[in-house]
């Protein structure tokens, strides 16, 4: 019986069939500075944003900056509180009475963030930032450290030559598995990847991607993995939810969406990948100008400004989910013809 | 081929598994800079005189003369000269060391703990607490320092308490100010979140994760302000706030000593020498302390 | 002479003072660009790419480091000119395009101030000659409502906006060599998208010599005529962009080739290079890249590798490139 074991993952609930996580109307508005009197402006960082994710599934979570995708990630874990909206881990309701606490939700959800050095408290040894989470869980602290050297173990370091050690002293690379590490402290059922091999060098990227997915079949774990890098997120995720200014989308599965994006701005985001082969460049870029600010966001569709098909209707209704078939959902009014 | 490619090898090679502390790496940098181990030399050597004052002193503070006032340096029997009044100034200024002393560093001790206390809960906690705390604080740190150690003292009266009760007041603004920052900006660090996601309190996040990081940059702010507040203390003694005669203190000294100035001008600067020898010293090696902190860990 | 080259560097090597050693962040680099022609140096971090494009325009700190080579641009040796001179040529004949446009542009100045400012010092023109060609350029960098964007500070930009206006700024003495340190790493897929084709289009136009850092092999497909892989301080490979992307001669270069992530490899593992880069404060003897080397023999680490030119142009730093030449 090794010391990981003193904390075991919450138990599977509802079954195989029941998501693990369902999201509806998550909003959140940020305050803005703005005038001392009339309207104040609010950021709308996540607007109604509604999706859910499957037992041992992979979600992909695309975006450009000002989509909303990390501030959806707090929401997540309330770190942040929403202004609206519910959320539903396997079955329970989380924040009501009669359902999950915040302490338990975090010990069913945790998070790897983008920044490995940021993310570890630079006074604390890698064994002190390892033991952190189950020494408040109660665990005593000879098993904590017990259970800080398996981790690191788990995680392709040796813990002899890493748990005396400061964060400043490793690479990105070696950081960000401390930090993988750490979100497996509590034995969690779901991890939130926010950009997290996004600041790594390729080499680095690819050796943490293999650890991650090997963790997961291992641990019996299920992803939400946030990312800007389209090919990584084909290459790892079951499912992709591409997020644009707050709203989501377009979701469904990996090769439907990669095969036959339906929303323009799914499309545009393809097309705007860099060409690896020098002969078959880019002559072209598929979209002008930057991303909007959420701030005050174009009325109807919030794509409708930058996009090419974008008609009258585009402007004054939002358009709402229309389901293409498999799981394959969009927002675009182009697709409500079609589908009635 | 993939397992063994999630297993990293061991790139630490053959430096020691633990590495020393945070602590201990400030201690060798500044154990290097020979500005600093100066500087705190000196302060030593300074403090051990206050404290041991019994034992060196050759005179009796108080013991006055008139035959032998104003005598110069050098003088038989007094090897800084005397006062005004005849007394040994060598005596005067050890003991005198003492009450500046404490009245430098006691007043900036208390500061750090109530600042620092208002500054973290400040920072930690944000919003409406925060603007209550902070905006309290402003109001009396849009005072001159000077005026305001004059105006609280004024108003309790002369003494050493309360003198060490008013310059606490003035020290306490800046300190809960810097502690406030230095709070904020670790507070929006990735790991103070990643603690709030493993489901810790605020007090264990405070007391594991914040005050490492934010008490080193306070204390270094702390220690700049010892020689303001040796500064300030000997001010008020000068003016008559402070400690009263006939006890011995550098800037009661001073004030005495101000006539004697053209006709002992070497026995008059004795005391604002000392002060000023010890606020540099402060300085410096506040300074020194500061660089030593500073490099990135 | 037209075919002179613009620029060329010849055993480049630069060491800097740390706490814990000397780190030699480069260690022999030699080439040559023509004019208008665009060399990518890719590689990953600790690769010596970045010191290497400060090195070419002389800002190292003189006091820190140890640069010994030579620097021709133009006939020119950079490092044997007085500093006066060196200024005059920065920003004139060779200028640079930083990764994070927030910090190299001076926030208390508006864009249009910050260009004019460039001109009228390298051009010696009046101010308002001065102002009506940074609108010129605003505008061939598409900034949309240029006129208005002259009087806009750098926070009030977005970051797609404000690496145009840093290019811009780059520009705006028509110089012969631009440097370009991860100029698009910071932004969006699409802005970047945007920002390379800008790029390419302006240098044809201008007919400049760009060298671009980069670690994503993607940037440099897009953009580079040449590419040179950076490991450990050192040239590995050097070719056309074709050459080294489709026929890598060098181990690291297969390796970062392989490991790049994308969608096709679903479902089979990746071949992520073992190990990390080394440290540059204790530099093994031989092939630095030997310890990650599925091919490492035992003349590896006993000796670095000769550079092998297997054709004009095309060069790799290799044992197992030495046996086909």
């Amino acid at each position: 019986m090794t010391a990981l074991h003193l904390l075991d993952p919450a138990p599977d609930v509802g079954g195989p069939h029941q998501p693990l996580l369902e999201v509806r109307n998550l909003t959140k508005h940020f305050p803005v500075r703005g005038p001392l009197w009339g309207a104040k402006p609010v950021a709308r960082a996540v607007d109604g944003v509604s999706f859910a994710v499957a037992k041992g599934e992979t979600l992909g979570v695309v975006g450009e900056s000002g989509c909303g995708k990390s501030t959806t990630a707090r929401l997540l874990m309330r770190l942040i509180n929403p202004d609206s909206g519910t959320l539903t881990f396997d079955g329970e309701a989380v924040g009501s009475k009669l359902g999950l606490s915040l302490r338990d939700l975090r010990r069913r959800v945790q998070m790897v963030f983008q920044d490995s050095y940021a993310s570890l408290n630079p006074r604390l040894t890698i064994a002190d930032s390892l033991a952190f989470a189950p020494m408040v869980h109660g665990v005593s602290r000879r098993d904590a450290m017990a259970v800080a050297g398996e981790l690191l173990g788990r995680v392709g370091l040796a813990p002899e030559c890493f748990l005396g050690r400061y964060p400043h002293e490793l690479s990105g690379g070696q950081r960000q598995r401390v930090n993988i590490a750490r979100a497996l402290a509590l034995r969690p059922r779901l991890v939130i990847l926010d950009e997290a091999v996004s600041a790594l060098d390729k080499s680095v990227e690819a050796q943490v991607l293999t650890l991650l997915l090997e963790l997961k079949k291992q641990l019996d774990l299920t992803y939400i993995f946030i990312s800007h890098d389209l090919n990584v997120v084909h290459y790892i995720a079951d499912r992709v939810l591409v997020m644009y200014l707050g709203k989501v989308a377009e979701v469904g599965p990996v090769e439907a969406i990669y095969g036959n994006p339906a929303h323009p701005y799914t499309r545009a985001l393809f097309s705007a990948r860099l060409s690896m082969d020098p002969d078959e460049r880019t002559s072209a870029a598929p979209l002008q100008g930057d991303p909007p600010n959420p701030i005050n966001p174009p009325s109807g569709c919030r794509f409708r400004t930058r996009c090419p098909h974008a008609t009258s209707l585009c402007a004054e209704r939002e358009p709402a989910p229309v389901d293409l078939g498999g799981g394959h959902l969009v927002a675009c009014h182009l697709h409500e013809v079609a589908h009635g | 081929m993939s397992a063994t490619a999630a297993k990293l090898p061991a790139t630490a090679g053959p430096k020691p598994a633990r590495s020393p502390g945070y602590w201990t790496k400030v201690g060798r940098r500044l154990l290097r800079d020979p500005v600093t181990m100066g500087c705190l030399a000196v302060l030593l050597a300074i403090v051990l005189a206050a404290v041991f004052a019994d034992v060196l002193a050759p005179a009796d503070p108080y013991k006055a003369s008139m035959i032998r006032r104003l005598k110069p340096i050098g003088f038989p029997n007094h090897p800084l000269g005397t006062d005004e009044l005849g007394r040994d100034m060598l005596t005067r200024l050890l003991y005198g060391g003492r009450m500046s002393l404490v009245m430098g560093i006691v007043p900036v001790l208390n500061a750090l703990v109530i600042g620092g206390l208002l500054g973290i809960v400040a920072g930690f906690f944000g919003g409406r607490l925060n603007m209550a705390i902070m905006r309290t604080i402003d109001v009396l740190y849009a005072f001159p320092s000077v005026l305001l150690a004059v105006a609280i003292s004024g108003a309790l009266g002369s003494g050493l308490t309360n003198a060490i009760v008013a310059l606490t007041i003035v020290f306490v603004p800046p300190l809960a100010r810097i502690a406030e920052t230095v709070t904020t900006q670790v507070r929006g660090m990735d790991f103070v979140d990643a603690a709030r996601a493993s489901g810790a309190g605020s007090l264990t996040i405070i007391r594991v994760h914040l005050l490492p990081n934010v008490l080193g940059p306070v204390f270094v702010y702390a220690s700049s302000l010892i020689s303001v507040s040796i500064i300030l203390a000997s001010g008020l003694s000068f003016l008559g706030l402070g400690v009263e005669p006939p006890r011995a203190e550098w800037g009661l000294m001073l004030n005495t000593l101000r006539q004697a100035i053209y006709v002992q001008p070497w026995v008059a600067v004795l005391p604002g020498a000392l002060i000023f020898l010890t606020s540099i010293c402060c300085n410096l090696a506040s300074d020194g302390l500061r660089t030593a902190m500073e490099v990135k860990l | 002479m037209a075919d002179a080259p613009l620029l060329s560097v010849s055993g480049l090597t630069v060491s800097f003072g740390t706490e814990r050693g000397t780190a030699s962040a480069i260690n022999g680099v030699d080439f040559d660009l023509k004019r208008g022609e665009v060399l990518c140096l890719l590689g990953e971090s600790g690769s010596g790419k970045s010191v290497t494009l400060r090195a070419l325009m002389r800002l190292l700190p003189e006091r820190r480091s140890r640069i010994a080579g030579k620097v021709l641009l133009n006939g020119e040796d950079v490092y044997a000119i007085p500093e006066k001179r060196m200024e005059r040529l920065r920003g004139k004949a060779i200028s640079m395009v930083f990764q994070e446009p927030m910090l190299a542009l001076d926030p208390v100045y508006t864009i249009g101030q910050q260009i004019a400012e460039t001109i009228v010092r390298h051009e010696g023109v009046g101010h308002a000659e001065a102002e009506r060609r940074a609108l010129d350029l605003l505008e061939r960098v598409q900034i949309p409502s240029a006129r208005r964007r002259l009087k806009a500070y750098p926070h009030e930009m977005s970051g797609g906006m404000r690496q145009r206006a840093m290019i811009a700024l780059a520009l705006s003495c028509n110089p012969a060599l631009l440097l370009a340190d991860e100029p698009t790493t910071a932004l969006d897929a699409t802005v970047q998208m945007q920002i390379l084709l800008l790029l390419r289009q302006l240098q044809a136009e201008l007919d400049m010599a760009v060298i671009l850092v980069t670690h994503d092999i993607g940037v440099a497909a897009e953009t580079a005529d040449r590419i040179a892989v950076m490991y450990a301080g050192r040239f590995v490979e050097l070719g056309t962009a074709r050459q080294v992307l489709k026929t890598p001669q060098h181990p690291y270069t297969a390796g970062l080739l392989a490991s790049t992530v994308h969608g096709s490899m679903r479902g089979h593992a990746l071949e992520a290079i073992p190990g990390a880069p080394p440290d540059l404060t204790a530099l093994p003897p031989g092939c630095a890249y030997a310890p990650r080397c599925p091919h490492a023999e035992a003349r590896c680490t006993a000796a670095a590798p000769a550079v092998s030119w297997l054709e004009p142009g095309r060069m790799a730093r290799c044992v197992l490139s030495e046996a086909t030449v």
